[in-house]
């Protein structure tokens, strides 16, 4: 019985061992290895050069997930207390952009968020530009009368910083938006964002009612029944969406080329150029990989430990 | 006497024009245990969810010590529930479960150095919490169980720390909706008296919803017997059964043969062409009426010593007695008797005068209390049962 049901498994057995765990060995593999095929731990000994690189892409990727557990959180909440409809409706939205090319979503928010793009012609047809500006005169002429007023003996520290601040452009035309760490923070959030709103709605709409009820009616205010009941109940719906959120974040390339320019240069961008740019080395990029991939599921471990230790605290 | 605790007063709840409570009234006293009694949809779970806050009536007052209570959210009222599906939280283990009331910070007014009132809100204790939570484990029979997860324990354990949580506050009112509805026949049973036992213990106010009424009968000091959104009689379990109102209670409550009758004047009633003395009284002359046999009343005599004769078409061996059906000039009556009479057999009956109950005509009139198409009833419920017995037996090969 056992066995024949066992035999059902054997597509995914094999497809997880072809494409899963055989590339996840090629790449141990090459980490280890020089270009004339011999073990080596040379790969892994510049890796302190691109410690900029990965602190980079984690911090991105983890402004990149708060903001959207910041997000999603709320929205998946209020979504799952909504009646069936409306519930179908938003999901839908939330689901269409999903449906479009990843790159066509990606270069669309780069004519968006050009200098010349789509919303700095809004912001200048309706003036906010020219409110930027006129805010900034004001700063300064305000920074420039306190340094120079009753407030002049004001030194040090405090005097070069206003100075500094004084020193505002007054005649911008657009907002510097494209190519900035914002703006790859804003394509992480929007591209990943559902990924953290499905698995939070799924587990709070599961939720049953009459335990809410009960902890309305042992005594506790709505906040409370969040604190003590929602919150530690849909916390397998964050660790999964934070999760989803942060890993494609960390290693993605597209997202940080498109909107990060050159400047913003991210793991993902890294490891590719190993294997398709000019520096073609797929040893180093293989151990950049695994270094990456060791670093994520190190955070990953420490995660799901601090949600147990959520829900132990909960209990104690 | 005891003194009076809540007070429904014309409460009405309509969902979407549709009108599930019409116009209740009723007082619970307090230490009283309340049964609201009546088949799924008739209001009673609507009316326990008014008393605990979570729905508000949209007519009529709900008072509690003669303060009106309507838009007090549940939270802030003394009243704890028990839910039909226990509604455990299942990321605490069962300590936490029964302390997460004792856990909320309550608040206190006092009057500070100024003579002034002041609201603070006040912590319990730890080593209190720990105190009350034990003592309430204990009374619940759960002594060693604080440590386990809600999911480790079996549905009567459940039930308990579900009774334990909501006591440890101490309500003034525990209101408990069908909570023996997900166990076992004898578990129920052994709840029924270890509830009645904690009622009598904690001297505290229990509502009891349910739609058994065995349950109802066994448990209650008062019983409030519903159906479509309207209280159909108030009483004692013994009132209730010997003295109902109209057909609804009389067939809801226990079995009953109701007869059309006309009341010819006080203490004489004629059914069958005949006429029966009885007890009751109070009836306008020749006023049409209901009367009520209970099954077990009826007395079975040899044919030339009976007031009426009838056949017996139909016999079920139910343990304790014979459930017989027996037609009288085509009227099927209901016979339960430890004497066996086989079908086909023509037997004769006894009816004494306080085996007759008379009740006023009512809209239930005419639609209960007709044993006419019992046999098949019966059958297909036999039926039934055969098939789902069936199901599980192959569910169980298939694990």
């Amino acid at each position: 019985m056992r066995n024949r049901r066992s035999l059902f498994a054997l597509p995914y057995v094999v497809w997880m061992a072809l494409f899963v765990v055989a590339p996840i060995v090629l790449v141990v593999v090459y980490a280890f290895s020089s270009a004339d095929g011999g073990f080596t731990l040379e790969n892994f000994a510049h890796m302190g050069d691109y410690a900029v690189v990965f602190s980079r892409s984690f911090y991105l990727a983890l402004i990149a997930t708060l903001l959207c557990l910041l997000i999603g959180y709320p929205l998946a909440y209020v979504l799952a207390r909504e009646t069936a409809g409306v519930q179908r409706v938003a999901m839908m939205l939330i689901m269409l952009p999903m449906w479009m090319n990843f790159l066509l979503r990606t270069y669309s928010w780069m004519s968006i968020l050009e200098d010349k793009g789509l919303l700095n012609r809004l912001f200048a047809a309706v003036g906010i530009i020219d409110l930027g500006n006129l805010i900034n005169g004001g700063l300064n002429s305000l920074c420039a009368a306190l340094n120079s007023g009753p407030l002049a003996w004001l030194n040090g520290e405090l005097g070069t910083q206003l100075a500094l601040f004084a020193k505002r452009s007054t005649d911008m035309t657009f907002f510097h938006m494209i190519n900035t760490p914002g703006a790859v923070v804003l394509g992480m959030v929007y591209n990943y964002l559902p990924f953290m709103v499905l698995p939070i709605y799924s587990v709070i709409v599961k939720l049953d009612n009459s335990l809410l009820e009960a902890a309305r009616d042992l005594g506790a205010d709505t906040l409370r029944v969040f604190r003590k009941v929602v919150f530690p109940l849909s916390l397998s719906g964050v660790l999964s969406g934070i999760t989803m959120v942060f890993v494609p974040s960390v290693s993605t390339f597209a997202i940080s080329q498109l909107l990060g320019g050159k400047n913003q240069l991210l793991l993902g961008d890294l490891i590719e150029t190993q294997f398709t740019g000019m520096a073609y080395n797929p040893y180093l990029g293989s151990a950049i990989s695994l270094v990456m991939m060791v670093v994520v599921i190190v955070c990953m471990a420490v995660m799901n430990r601090f949600g147990e230790g959520e829900e132990q605290a909960v209990m104690l | 006497m005891s003194k009076e605790l809540i007070r429904l007063m014309g409460c009405s709840m309509a969902f979407d024009d549709e009108l599930v409570l019409d116009n209740i009234n009723l007082y619970i006293n307090d230490s009283e245990f309340l049964t609201l009694l009546g088949p799924s949809g008739c209001g009673k779970t609507t009316t326990l969810r008014i008393i605990g806050g979570f729905t508000t009536p949209t007519a009529g007052e709900v008072l509690f010590d003669g303060v009106r209570m309507n838009d007090i959210p549940p939270h802030l009222r003394q009243v704890n529930t028990v839910f039909q599906r226990y509604a455990l939280f299942p990321h605490l283990n069962v300590f936490e479960n029964v302390a997460f009331g004792l856990r909320i910070p309550k608040t206190v007014e006092e009057t500070n150095a100024a003579g002034k009132p002041v609201k603070r809100k006040v912590k319990l204790p730890e080593s209190e919490i720990r105190e009350r939570v034990l003592e309430m484990l204990s009374v619940v029979s759960l002594k060693g169980f604080e440590n386990r997860r809600i999911t480790e324990l079996s549905g009567g354990q459940q039930q308990r720390v579900a009774i334990a949580r909501a006591l440890v506050n101490r309500p003034k009112v525990l209101l408990l909706d069908e909570p023996l509805g997900a166990l076992d026949l004898r578990l129920r049973k052994d709840m029924q008296s270890e509830l009645k036992r904690i009622q009598q213990q904690m001297g505290i106010t229990f509502i009891y919803v349910t739609h058994d009424q065995e349950e109802a009968l066994a448990m209650s000091d008062t019983i409030v017997v519903m159906d479509q959104g309207k209280i159909q009689q108030i009483g004692r379990p013994e009132d209730i059964y010997n003295e109902p109102k109209n057909a609804f209670v009389a067939d809801f409550i226990g079995e009953s043969n109701i007869l059309d009758g006309v009341m010819h004047e006080d203490y004489v009633v004629e059914f069958f062409n005949r006429k029966f003395k009885c007890l009751d009284k109070g009836f306008a002359p020749m006023e049409p009426v209901d009367v009520v046999i209970r099954p077990e009343d009826v007395d079975i005599v040899p044919v030339d010593k009976g007031q009426l004769k009838g056949t017996v078409t139909a016999v079920t061996f139910k343990g304790v007695h014979y459930d017989t059906i027996v037609d009288f000039k085509g009227y099927k009556w209901l016979i339960q008797t430890t004497d066996f009479h086989d079908v086909g057999e023509t037997i004769g009956i006894v009816l004494n005068p306080d085996d007759i109950h008379i009740m006023h005509k009512s809209a239930y009139s005419g639609m209960f209390g007709d044993y006419s198409s019992y046999s098949e009833e019966y059958d297909e419920i036999g039926d039934v049962t055969l098939l789902d017995e069936e199901d599980e037996e192959e569910a169980g090969h298939a694990e």
